[in-house]
This record gives C-alpha cells, sequence and structure tokens, in this order.
C-alpha cells in the first residue's frame, strides 16, 4: 500500500512541493513560448517531466547543502529560491540576470543559495562537486555537495574519476543521476554497457540505490534518508532516479527517435496531476486549491516574462568585467 | 640573500605560504609520501600533515576540477601536475570550467588556485615528455600564466600566485631546478605579475625571453659581448599578465628585437611579441624583428638530434648577429 503523505511530511511542506513542481512546469514551459518568439536564444533545454526529481531532492537536503548540475537546471535554481524574474532575465540575456546575462540558460548561478552552478560540459559538475565537498569537511562545515547529472554523464571519465576519488578521500558528495533514459538521442542501452546506472558504483564502494524519479516523495524520502547518511558518515553515495524528459533534448530536437507509445506512457505518469490528485484523495488540498496554486505559478511566471521583457541590455563595458578580480 | 637552487626556493615558498595561510592545501601525484617527482615538495608532508598535503589518484583533470571546487568553497589550492605534458589530460577542467566559472557566472565567484607543472625539453624524455605548451595557457583569457627563470622570481613569483584570488598556471623549467642563484631573505618577497625584468642592459639589440630561454640568452648576450654587441635582456617573468610596455620601450631604444621562445614556431608566442613590436615600435625598427624557436618536429628522443630542436645559446647568438646585419 502507497505511503500516507501526512505520514510523510505536515500538509503545508506537501502543498509547498506541489506548488514549486506547478511554478517549475509553468516556468519552462513560458521559456518553450518565449523561445519560440525569438526573446530567448541559444540552447534552451526544458526540465518538464522531471520536476519531481529537482523538488523532491532538494526537499531533502539542507539549505547550506551545495547543489550543482548540468544545463538543464532553470527548475532546480528555482527551487533552492532562485527568484524565476531573475532567471527569466538571464534567459533574455539581460542586466537584471541571475548572471547579468553573461551565463544563460546553461549557467546559473548563486552562492547565495548555495547553487553552485550549471555545467554545459557533459560531467563536467562531477570533481567540482567533490572539491566543494572537500572545502566543506576541510573548513569544519556541516554540508554536503549534490550533484545531479543525466544519463548520458556516466561514460565520461570524470563520472569515474570522481567517484573514486570521493570514496577514497572520503568526502560528503550525494551524486544523483537524473535517468530519463536519452543522451540527446542515445538511449541509454546504446551507451552503457550496464543501463543499470546505480550499479556502476560497486568498483567504487560507493551504496546507491534506485527511486521512481516521477514520485515526488520517493525521490524526497531517497534524498534526506541518503544525505543523512552521507552527512554522518563523510562518505559518497549515489541515487539514480528514473525520469522522463516530455520534450526533446533541446528546443533544436523534435525526439522523432522516441516512439508515441512510449511518450504516451511516460505522459500518463507526469507527475504533477498524480501528486496533485493525492493531496485531494488524502484531504490535505481540495480541488479548488490546486487550480488557485497554478493560477498564482502562472501570474509569477508571466511577470517574471514582464520584468525580462522590461529590463535593460548590459553596457557594452561589462564584456572586459569579471575576467580577473 | 641567500644561496639557493630554483628547487628549493620553489619549496621555500610552497612552505612559507603553507605556514602563513592555513587555507592553502597541496595535492597532485607523489607530491605527499614520495615528496614530488622532482621533489619540489619535499618536506611538505611532514610538516603540514596529510589533510594539507594530499597524494591523488592519476587522474589529471578531476586534479584540476577538485581544486575548482575546493577553491569556490574557500580553500587555496595549490596543485601539481606531475609535468606540463599531462595538462593536456587536464584541458577540460582547465580552459572549459577554471577560465570560464567566474565569467559565466557573472563574477560571483573566484578560484584562488595554483597550478604547477614542470615542462620544457632537453632531458631526453622524447616526444610524450618534452613539451613547452605555455602558448596554450596565455592563448586562453581567465588564468595567468607565470614562468620563472630565476631562483628569485620562483620564490617571488610563486607567493604571488599563491596569494592571489585568480587561477594562475605556475610553468616550472626541469632544466633549472638544480640552477642557483641569489634569493632574497624577506618572508614577503613578492615579485608582481606583469612586470618583465632587465636581466641586462644594452644598446643594439633587445632579447626578449622567458624561463630557461632567459638564462640562454644572458649567456648569449656575454657571449656577444666579446664581439661588441651590446644586447639587452628582457625576461618576461608572466606570459598573462604581459609587460609589453617593458620590452616595448626597450626596442624603441635599441630598435632591433630578436624573441625567443622554446614552443613550437607555428602559431607560437613569439608570433604575438613579433606583432607587438612591430605595431609599437614600426617608425624605429632598424630591422625586421627576428625570432627563435623550437622546431616544429615532436621532440626526439637522441641527444644528438634533440639538440636541434630546442633553442640553444649559439642559435640565438646567431640570429642577434643576423639581426644586426639586417635592415629595413
Amino acid at each position: 500500500m502507497e505511503t500516507k503523505l501526512r505520514a510523510v511530511l505536515p500538509d503545508q511542506d506537501l502543498i509547498r512541493l506541489y506548488e514549486q513542481m506547478v511554478l517549475s512546469r509553468e516556468f519552462e514551459e513560458s521559456c518553450a513560448e518565449q523561445y519560440t518568439k525569438g526573446h530567448i536564444t541559444g540552447f534552451l533545454h526544458l526540465y518538464s517531466g522531471q520536476e519531481a526529481v529537482a523538488v523532491g531532492a532538494t526537499a531533502g537536503l539542507h539549505k547550506d547543502d551545495y547543489i550543482l548540475s548540468a544545463y538543464r537546471e532553470h527548475v532546480q535554481a528555482i527551487v533552492r529560491g532562485a527568484e524565476p524574474k531573475r532567471v527569466m532575465a538571464e534567459l533574455f540575456g539581460k542586466a537584471t540576470g541571475i548572471c547579468k546575462g553573461k551565463g544563460g540558460s546553461m549557467h546559473l548561478f548563486d552562492p547565495t543559495l548555495n547553487f553552485m552552478g550549471g555545467y554545459a560540459i557533459v560531467g563536467g559538475q562531477f570533481p567540482i562537486a567533490v572539491g566543494l565537498a572537500f572545502a566543506a569537511r576541510y573548513r569544519g562545515e556541516d554540508r554536503l555537495a549534490a550533484c545531479f547529472f543525466g544519463d548520458g554523464a556516466v561514460n565520461q571519465g570524470n563520472f569515474h574519476e570522481s567517484l573514486n576519488w570521493a570514496r577514497l578521500w572520503n568526502l560528503p558528495v550525494l551524486f544523483i543521476c537524473e535517468n530519463n533514459f536519452y543522451g540527446i538521442g542515445t538511449e541509454v542501452h546504446r551507451s552503457s554497457a550496464l543501463p543499470d546506472i546505480h550499479k556502476r558504483t560497486c568498483g567504487y564502494d560507493i551504496p546507491s540505490e534506485k527511486v521512481d524519479g516521477m514520485d515526488v516523495i520517493s525521490v524526497y524520502q531517497a534524498v534526506r534518508h541518503a544525505a543523512e547518511w552521507v552527512r554522518e558518515q563523510s562518505r559518497p553515495y549515489l541515487i539514480e532516479a528514473v525520469t522522463y524528459r516530455f520534450r526533446g533534448h533541446s528546443m533544436a530536437d523534435p525526439a522523432k527517435y522516441r516512439s508515441t507509445a512510449e511518450h504516451e506512457m511516460w505522459k500518463a505518469r507526469d507527475p504533477l496531476p498524480s501528486f496533485g490528485r493525492r493531496l485531494v484523495v488524502e484531504g490535505i488540498a481540495s480541488q479548488s486549491h490546486l487550480d488557485a496554486i497554478l493560477a498564482k505559478a502562472q501570474t509569477t511566471v508571466q511577470e517574471a516574462v514582464t520584468f525580462a521583457e522590461q529590463s535593460p541590455w548590459p553596457e557594452d563595458r561589462e564584456v572586459w568585467e569579471d575576467i580577473y578580480v | 640573500m641567500s644561496d639557493m637552487t630554483y628547487r628549493d626556493a620553489l619549496n621555500l615558498a610552497l612552505k612559507e605560504e603553507l605556514r602563513r595561510d592555513p587555507s592553502v592545501v597541496i595535492w597532485g601525484e607523489d607530491v605527499a609520501l614520495y615528496e614530488g617527482s622532482f621533489k619540489v615538495t619535499r618536506g611538505l608532508l611532514a610538516e603540514f600533515g596529510e589533510e594539507r598535503v594530499k597524494d591523488t589518484p592519476i587522474s589529471e583533470n578531476t586534479i584540476i576540477g577538485v581544486a575548482i571546487g575546493a577553491a569556490m568553497g574557500g580553500v587555496r589550492p595549490v596543485v601539481e601536475l606531475m609535468t606540463v605534458n599531462f595538462a593536456l589530460l587536464a584541458m577540460d577542467q582547465l580552459v572549459n570550467h577554471m577560465t570560464k566559472i567566474r565569467y559565466m557566472f557573472g563574477g560571483q565567484t573566484w578560484l584562488p588556485m595554483v597550478v604547477r607543472a614542470p615542462g620544457g625539453g632537453g632531458s631526453q624524455l622524447a616526444a610524450q615528455h618534452s613539451q613547452s605548451l605555455e602558448t596554450f595557457f596565455m592563448h586562453c583569457p581567465g588564468m595567468y600564466v607565470a614562468v620563472p627563470a630565476t631562483p628569485a622570481d620562483a620564490r617571488g613569483l610563486l607567493k604571488t600566485a599563491i596569494r592571489d584570488n585568480n587561477p594562475v598556471v605556475f610553468l616550472e623549467h626541469e632544466l633549472l631546478y638544480n640552477s642557483r642563484g641569489e634569493v632574497p631573505d624577506d618572508p614577503e618577497y613578492l615579485v608582481p605579475f606583469g612586470a618583465a625584468s632587465v636581466l641586462r642592459e644594452g644598446t643594439d639589440v633587445t632579447i626578449v625571453a622567458y624561463s630557461r630561454m632567459s638564462i640562454l640568452a644572458l649567456q648569449a648576450a656575454v657571449e656577444l659581448e666579446r664581439e661588441g654587441i651590446s644586447c639587452e635582456v628582457i625576461d618576461l617573468r608572466t606570459l598573462n599578465p604581459l609587460d609589453t610596455a617593458t620590452f616595448i620601450a626597450s626596442v624603441q631604444k635599441t630598435g632591433r628585437a630578436v624573441v625567443v621562445e622554446e614552443c613550437w614556431q607555428m602559431a607560437g608566442l613569439g608570433g604575438h611579441l613579433a606583432w607587438l613590436i612591430h605595431r609599437d615600435c614600426f617608425d624605429t625598427l632598424l630591422a625586421p624583428v627576428n625570432r627563435v624557436s623550437g622546431l616544429d618536429v615532436p621532440m626526439p628522443y637522441s641527444r644528438k638530434i634533440e639538440k636541434l630542436c630546442i633553442p640553444q645559446m649559439e642559435t640565438i647568438a646567431a640570429a642577434v648577429r643576423e639581426t644586426l646585419s639586417q635592415k629595413y
């Protein structure tokens, strides 16, 4: 039998998870619209379908814990606390963006939130997460580094070097694989000799587990439990969250390598309506409450778009700023 | 002043900065228990312990990546790549990450880290262990590049590098480790970046060089003095920041220039220096800028032919004579 939600978290926290997932979906779908209008340019990788992973995982971490991610990271940043309007302004390339318009979609960063960056070289964030975990231990700080990455990153040398290093030095790193089955258009079993990603840690003596990445509660429980273990043991751990992206790899990808049947099967497991239904069935929220959450998220995203549209472009002199201290 | 080797000057700088600042840490392949392939880290493990002086796996890209994360987290890593040739395994973290992070994240973080790497040719280590890759690093904005030629500069530049809040690639020359020189005793002896030194004053021609090439240029200048040729020798000390003012002023005085690089000539840094001199000294140049470079070949093993591939004192002297025989 499914765990009762109230046995996991208080009502307001459960509703918060739903609010975050709805805001994330609305934000990403708005990005798609703004890309089509030409307001967002460059690469744009959207997170729709995977919301339960970022939302559940972030809820299972402490605010002091570092978070790093790859280039599909708008939602991780927003859920960690980045203002949607400043993220949208970044995507528009405006001076008010979270990185002054210099990073764009793939390079969000806010050290005041311990959100330590979106990295766009596949697997580039692995050793950086290990280094942040070292710094935390060296300085006697009670924090871990949570490192999100995709299934495509696990065949980079960085992944293996970093797992080995994290265990060798016994550093508090929580590796969180978002297995959405595709590295651009190459399915996991066509790129990995062992497609069960969580099993690949055995060569490094790192415990791991697989979790349903379409269920925000499962992700939350797994991450919270794993994070406590990492903190107590000062050792790395890996979670494989099995999920699915509803859109192509980027806006440039029509995703023709996936069958309609497969797509429909996963759409039926959309983490938002399924969690919403549970909230209603278990008497935590009414349908009208959920509708109000959606309306509020739509307003927030519209305000973000307006803010981005009205924000100034960076000054020309900014080109030469921030290269050196 | 104390007489010491380039190696001992580096070792002293590391020890002094480890003592001064508890956030400084050291790691690299065989730097702790083995005390470094070139023994630059001798005695560090014994004095500073296992949490500050650490051996790493043979994972060069991760050596740099972990340093980046640690630097972002408030530690000052001074890491060693066993030789600069292995930096090529770490170019993703060095170039795609280390030099980009501050900029692409809008100046919200900084990376106080040093990457030490011995390099250069002349020890019969053949093609994969004899490269001079300085141009690779100075080509990319976002990292400083230090190339000490003397024991005093080795100490002073390394201390500056460790205290700087930017990433620094610190290129040591393997054939200079045993060279000796006078080194100031002051524990606050710092050599600023972007300040070339005039190793020798002269009036007929300016030789612009760096690292071991500066030492060979000095020897060439002594040789040429016997022939009545007065050479001014400029040692760049850092390639980024590049002190152009010092060598431009010198060439404006002498009217002739020879630029010396140990690296390959094709797209090497000497071409950039020659362009700067032509741009800023065009009206005062008495002859085309001459250029001495490593040969554009992979390094051979045999000492008879290895010598042909690396600029020698005689090659530099010959280039000076050639420049003096030419005119615009």
